[in-house]
């Protein structure tokens, strides 16, 4: 027969303003099993636990139930008190008297006090029906792999190779460096974006504990906190960057021009390229698809012209493997391509409507106009440019309905430029609202303002080409009518997204997204860097649209995380994960599918049954690694073979039973 | 205590009772008042939306001839005080203004004086010897302290107490036996200034402020400004009419009131030649 | 409505606003229209214009619209939008150097009474070196062809002496008219 304690909180008035907790208390100690029940006004101070102590040793109690608030706030806390009575932790059932019964039925106080003895009665049921759990340890690999080489990557790696774990860094592109690298000026400082970011990624290049992929992707990770195995694949690049010395006679003669990805389409590159002259590595790679060699079988003259014989045409994509303990998800973000869906703004037709990215481009002295202001049709500076905030953003017929966070700033930061390379240039911003959350950003925005920016409240509806101009037609929404400028060049600052693959990587990585396509945190405010899969962290952009400074702080966070995970050679393990009946499994493998963890796969077994023979069948096995103790196969399993412990089918029925009395 | 004494026009005027009082509660005070010789209008709001340059000379010419009384300037209407405190103001801070002012009043203005206002000065005098004058107070006199515009804003350049819940002449009031009321129209613009060409506006801006005081329990109003005075006093007859009300509140000056606790008489003080006669109110004190 | 061309109205009100902002002292682009001065505004209620439009309208070149409205007339100076404005802009100020703007280019719209009282107040002024009421109440009732206006308040004032029908010049009247006449030969040579 168990000895149960049960100890109702009054959390103050919480719990204690609605309900009379000794007269719960002493309705509990009516329930089978019950040996002792009392209330105390905050069960979770320290004279609170001291008594749970005291009464689980006066009554030589097995078990406690604490009815006070959510498990999710003090579960933990009596956890411990529980081991410091002497008890096994997990002989604890909490009854949430509070979020699911005082904080929102205070207006029914008869009712409450009804739910709330019902509540407990359903608690004890469970906790004469526990077991003692026992958490068991696993081997950690101290090694971290960084997924994404943008600045929140760059600084995730740095900050965990610092801390003195090895660093796997991989990068799709042929260089690392992201979108920072290519912006202009960053706000609301104004540094030159390419002077605070080449270094950092030099210094991550060279790193002794980093070890560097570019032009390289994920392909699968196996394994599970501690212990990841991640498959990485070394596309080829044509070029033995052993025997390449980055001479650049190779791109400087190659006849092929494409429009460069990294000047966002406004400028141009060849088919062996760097994608800007301070890539790192600095060395090229063949863009295959455009290769006049490649096409034809005819050209070569990168590799006759190569001073080393480093071109080798025959290169081919290598698959490798790497252990990691954890891993950094730092893949970025991506730009909505308004030109699919905004006929109104021309479906990207008029060559002088242009991209905040574009423009970027545009004005940075490593761009293609070497930094002169220049409009794309035909090369005259631009006198009157208008910028469109929100192209994407907050449209829900048209593009995402969340608002992208950065596109308030840049653009009071391009309008700063525009001013200061065009003198006497008139610059319009449209917008609906203007968000400058931020340190120095509201100064920022007003100086923008100062300078003579015209902001005009309210969107633009169309633009138009007549001849030489474009005309813009929006509203003045504090005049109250609408509004023409005649525009030279149009910014259109589209929205932030998810970056391409981005589900890609999350089903690799077993995370979740969220309903605009960022990779989900564990919590939005208490685990913004952690994902509901263990072991797998979050950093920048693939997390929500966030800016540099808020980028670089969550990827030191997120190594922050990492370096904790990696102090130790070992972790234990939550004990309150499924667990198979082997006789009663029949194989079916229902329970595989539904694991968002892919910790259930088929095994194989030797059965003996008295008068057969032995027999092999195969089984469902619970990787207790990767487990996260959710229950889903628990549901989708037909035999009943599947439990979770803690949460066991007996178990379960007994509160069902004791809340339908 | 002596000082240079600015009435303005309308205490010889529609105000005379603003004269009347302030002279004979500051001679009881000990507060010397010395007329500005041929002191001139100071321009009031005319000038200032005529030509900034015209009101500043105007109030100059007085500032200049104050200054030759080597006495700070003591000024008990509101609006005058303001165009008279604002004029200093900006001469102080900008002597290219101060230059071509003195060259057009063509007096020497050096900015060495200041501006008070009435209820500052009386503010800062000992409580003790306030407390001395006292012989008649206003005990149970439920009092709404009307501090209107001029003298609290704009904040930077009148320096007035706290422009947003003043409580100068509260104090005074209460020092004098009687009980200010909490009323949130304190420093409402009255619209004193559209009295002539926009009545109809007006009689609304001054119905809101008869009827909050009233809802705050006020026996009667008291303020510190002429225009004030005389459009909540006298127009109190045509919102009655337009508005149907039955407004009675008398309006006094801040001084009348003081006068009445040091035991004057309602003649002495020009209590009599108010619209809404507060003799009534007065006598209930006993 | 026809659009407005945003970059023909501002540059035609760019010469205003840069007049505006000199006579005024205040920044026409400083205010970000988050409308507390309307919210405050007592007069608000009467207004053709909200005070915050007006600062817009400036901004987008729209002046004319200013200079012609009821709102800078029926604006009392009372400063309450001075007092409170967040971003520490002189309103009042601006409305002062609006009626100055208006009366000296000519352009009072349908508010014309307030502008009449403030010149035969101001007359009165440089003639006597003081204001006389009587004399002013009078004059403005005749020219606004409403000769009782106030009348009943008027009598009541002269029956217990407090306005009186004859003037007297202060000594220094001459040196009064002086200022004026300086001060628009001052402004003249501007």
């Amino acid at each position: 027969m168990p000895r149960t304690g049960v100890f109702v909180c009054w959390c103050g008035s919480n719990i204690g303003g609605v309900i009379d907790c000794p007269e719960t208390a002493a309705a509990a100690s009516g329930f089978p099993g019950v040996a002792f029940s009392t209330d105390y006004k905050y069960m979770c101070s320290e004279p609170g636990q001291n008594m749970v102590i005291q009464a689980i040793r006066e009554h030589r109690l097995d078990r406690a139930v604490v009815a006070s608030c959510s498990p999710r706030l003090h579960e933990e806390t009596f956890r411990k008190t529980l081991v410091r009575a002497g008890l096994n932790p997990y002989m604890l059932e909490m009854a949430n008297i509070r979020e699911h019964c005082t904080w929102v039925h205070g207006a029914d106080i008869q009712q409450a006090r009804i739910k709330a003895v019902d509540l407990v009665r359903r608690a004890v049921a469970k906790a004469n029906r526990l077991e003692p759990l026992f958490e068991s340890e696993i081997s950690v690999t101290r090694r971290c792999l960084v997924i994404g080489g943008g600045v929140a990557g760059i600084q995730a790696a740095l900050d965990v190779a610092d801390a003195g774990h090895e660093v796997i860094l991989v990068e799709r592109e042929p260089t690392i460096g992201g979108n920072m690298v290519k912006l202009d000026k960053t706000f609301p400082t104004l540094d030159c974006s390419a002077c605070i970011s080449t270094p950092k990624m030099v210094a991550a290049a060279t790193h002794p504990n980093i070890k560097l992929y570019t032009y390289a992707e994920i392909e699968k990770l196996a394994g599970y906190v501690g212990n990841f195995e991640v498959t990485i694949r070394q596309k080829a690049r044509y070029v033995d960057h052993e025997k390449c010395t980055g001479c650049g006679t190779c791109w400087e003669k190659c006849p092929t021009r494409v429009p460069s990805e990294f000047d966002a389409g406004i400028g141009q590159r060849t088919a062996i390229y760097i994608p800007f002259p301070q890539a790192v590595p600095n060395k090229p790679v063949i863009d295959r698809e455009h290769c006049r060699y490649f096409a034809t079988g005819k050209c070569e003259i990168c590799a006759k012209l190569c001073p080393t014989g480093a071109v080798d045409y025959g290169q081919e994509d290598l698959v490798l493997t790497e252990k990691v303990g954890a891993v950094v998800a730092a893949t970025g973000f991506g730009l909505f391509d308004w030109s699919r869906v905004y006929g109104e703004y021309g479906y990207g037709q008029y060559p002088d409507v242009v991209t905040g990215m574009q423009f970027e481009r545009l004005v940075n002295a490593a761009g293609p106009t070497g930094g002169k202001l220049l409009r794309p049709s035909d090369g005259a500076t631009p006198r009157t440019v208008v910028f469109i905030k929100c192209v994407g953003s907050r449209d829900e017929a048209k593009g995402r309905r969340y608002c992208s966070r950065i596109c308030c700033m840049y653009t009071a930061k391009h309008a700063l430029q525009v001013l200061e390379k065009v003198p006497g240039a008139s610059v319009f911003v449209f917008y609906m609202d203007v968000r400058t959350a931020g340190k120095g950003y509201e100064e920022f925005y007003q100086r923008a303002v100062n300078n003579g920016t015209v902001y005009v409240r309210g969107r633009v509806s169309k633009i138009y080409q007549d001849g030489e101009r474009l005309v813009v037609r929006g509203v003045d929404t504090l005049l109250g009518r609408p509004v023409e400028v005649d525009a030279d060049m149009v910014v259109l600052a589209t929205a932030v997204e998810p970056g391409s693959g981005a589900a890609e990587t999350a089903r690799i990585l077993g995370i979740n997204t969220d309903q605009d396509g960022f990779f989900q945190e564990a919590h939005p405010k208490l685990r913004p860097v952690e994902t509901h899969t263990r072991g797998v962290f979050l950093a920048g952009a693939c997390q929500a649209p966030k800016d540099i400074p808020d980028t670089v702080a969550q990827a030191s966070g997120a190594a922050a995380k990492v370096a904790g995970l990696l102090s130790s050679k070992w972790l234990s393990t939550n004990p309150m994960i499924a667990t198979v009946n082997e006789a009663l499994c029949t194989g079916c493998f229902l329970c595989v599918p539904v694991c968002s963890y892919r910790a259930l796969e088929p095994k194989k077994i030797t059965e003996r049954l008295p008068g057969h023979p032995p027999r092999e069948r195969e089984v469902a096995g619970v990787n207790t690694g990767l487990c996260q103790g959710c229950g889903a196969c628990n549901v989708a399993c037909r035999a009943g073979a599947i439990e979770v412990r803690g949460f066991t089918n007996e178990q379960l029925l007994a509160e069902v039973d004791a809340l339908c009395q | 205590m002596r000082y240079a004494y600015y009435s303005g026009c309308t205490l010889h005027a529609t105000a005379r009772e603003f004269d009347l009082s302030t002279r004979a509660v500051c001679s009881r005070l000990g507060i010397e008042l010395e007329e500005i010789p041929d002191w001139n209008c100071c321009g009031a709001t005319a000038a200032h939306a005529t030509s900034h340059l015209l009101s500043v000379a105007l109030a100059a010419r007085n500032l200049a001839l104050a200054e030759t009384q080597e006495a700070d300037l003591l000024v008990p209407c509101a609006a005058c005080y303001h165009r008279l405190v604002t004029a200093r103001k900006e001469m102080s801070e900008n002597p290219h203004l101060r230059e071509r002012v003195v060259r057009i009043i063509g007096r020497e203005y050096r900015g060495r004086i200041g501006v008070r206002s009435l209820l500052e000065v009386l503010d800062h005098l000992d409580p003790e010897r306030l407390a001395a004058g006292v012989v008649r107070p206003l005990r149970g006199l439920k009092v709404a302290c009307y501090y209107g515009c001029l003298l609290v804003r704009p904040p930077a350049v009148t320096g007035f107490d706290d422009p947003e819940q003043p409580q100068v002449m509260d104090r005074l009031m209460r020092q004098w036996g009687a009980e200010p009321v909490d009323w949130g129209y304190k420093t409402e613009c009255c619209g004193a200034g559209q009295g002539f060409s926009n009545e109809p506006v007006v009689l609304k801006l001054v119905r809101d402020i008869l009827a909050t005081a009233s809802r705050a329990g006020a026996d009667c109003l008291v303020c510190a400004c002429t225009l004030c005075q005389s459009n909540l006093d006298a127009r109190q007859g045509h919102v009655n009419r337009v508005y149907g009300s039955d407004f009675r509140l008398p309006v006094m000056y801040f001084t009348q009131l003081i006068g009445v606790g040091m035991g004057m008489e309602a003649r002495e003080l020009g209590l009599d030649s108010l619209f809404v006669d507060p003799r009534p109110v007065i006598r209930a004190l006993g | 409505m026809v659009p407005l061309n945003l970059n023909r109205a501002i540059k035609e009100g760019a010469r205003f606003v840069r007049r505006l902002e000199a006579e005024s002292g205040q920044k026409i682009s400083d205010c970000n229209q988050c409308g507390k001065c309307t919210a405050g505004c007592p007069l608000g209620f009467a207004m053709d214009l909200m005070p915050n439009q007006v600062m817009h309208l400036i901004r987008v070149g729209l002046w004319a619209e200013v200079l012609e409205s009821r709102t800078i007339w029926l604006c009392s100076h009372c400063a309450v939008c001075t007092t409170r404005c967040p971003r520490n802009i002189d309103l009042a100020r601006v409305m002062d150097s609006l009626r100055i703007t208006a009366r000296r280019e000519g352009r009072i719209g349908s508010e014309r009474s307030i502008a009449l009282f403030n010149e035969i107040f101001l007359d009165s002024v440089r003639r006597y070196g003081r204001a006389h009421e009587f004399g002013i109440g009078l004059r403005h009732n005749l020219l606004t062809r409403r000769p009782f206006k106030d009348s009943d308040l008027g009598r009541v004032w002269l029956r217990r002496g407090k306005l009186k029908l004859g003037t007297r010049k202060i000594k220094g009247a001459a040196e009064i008219d002086r200022i004026f006449s300086e001060v628009e030969r001052t402004e003249d040579g501007r």
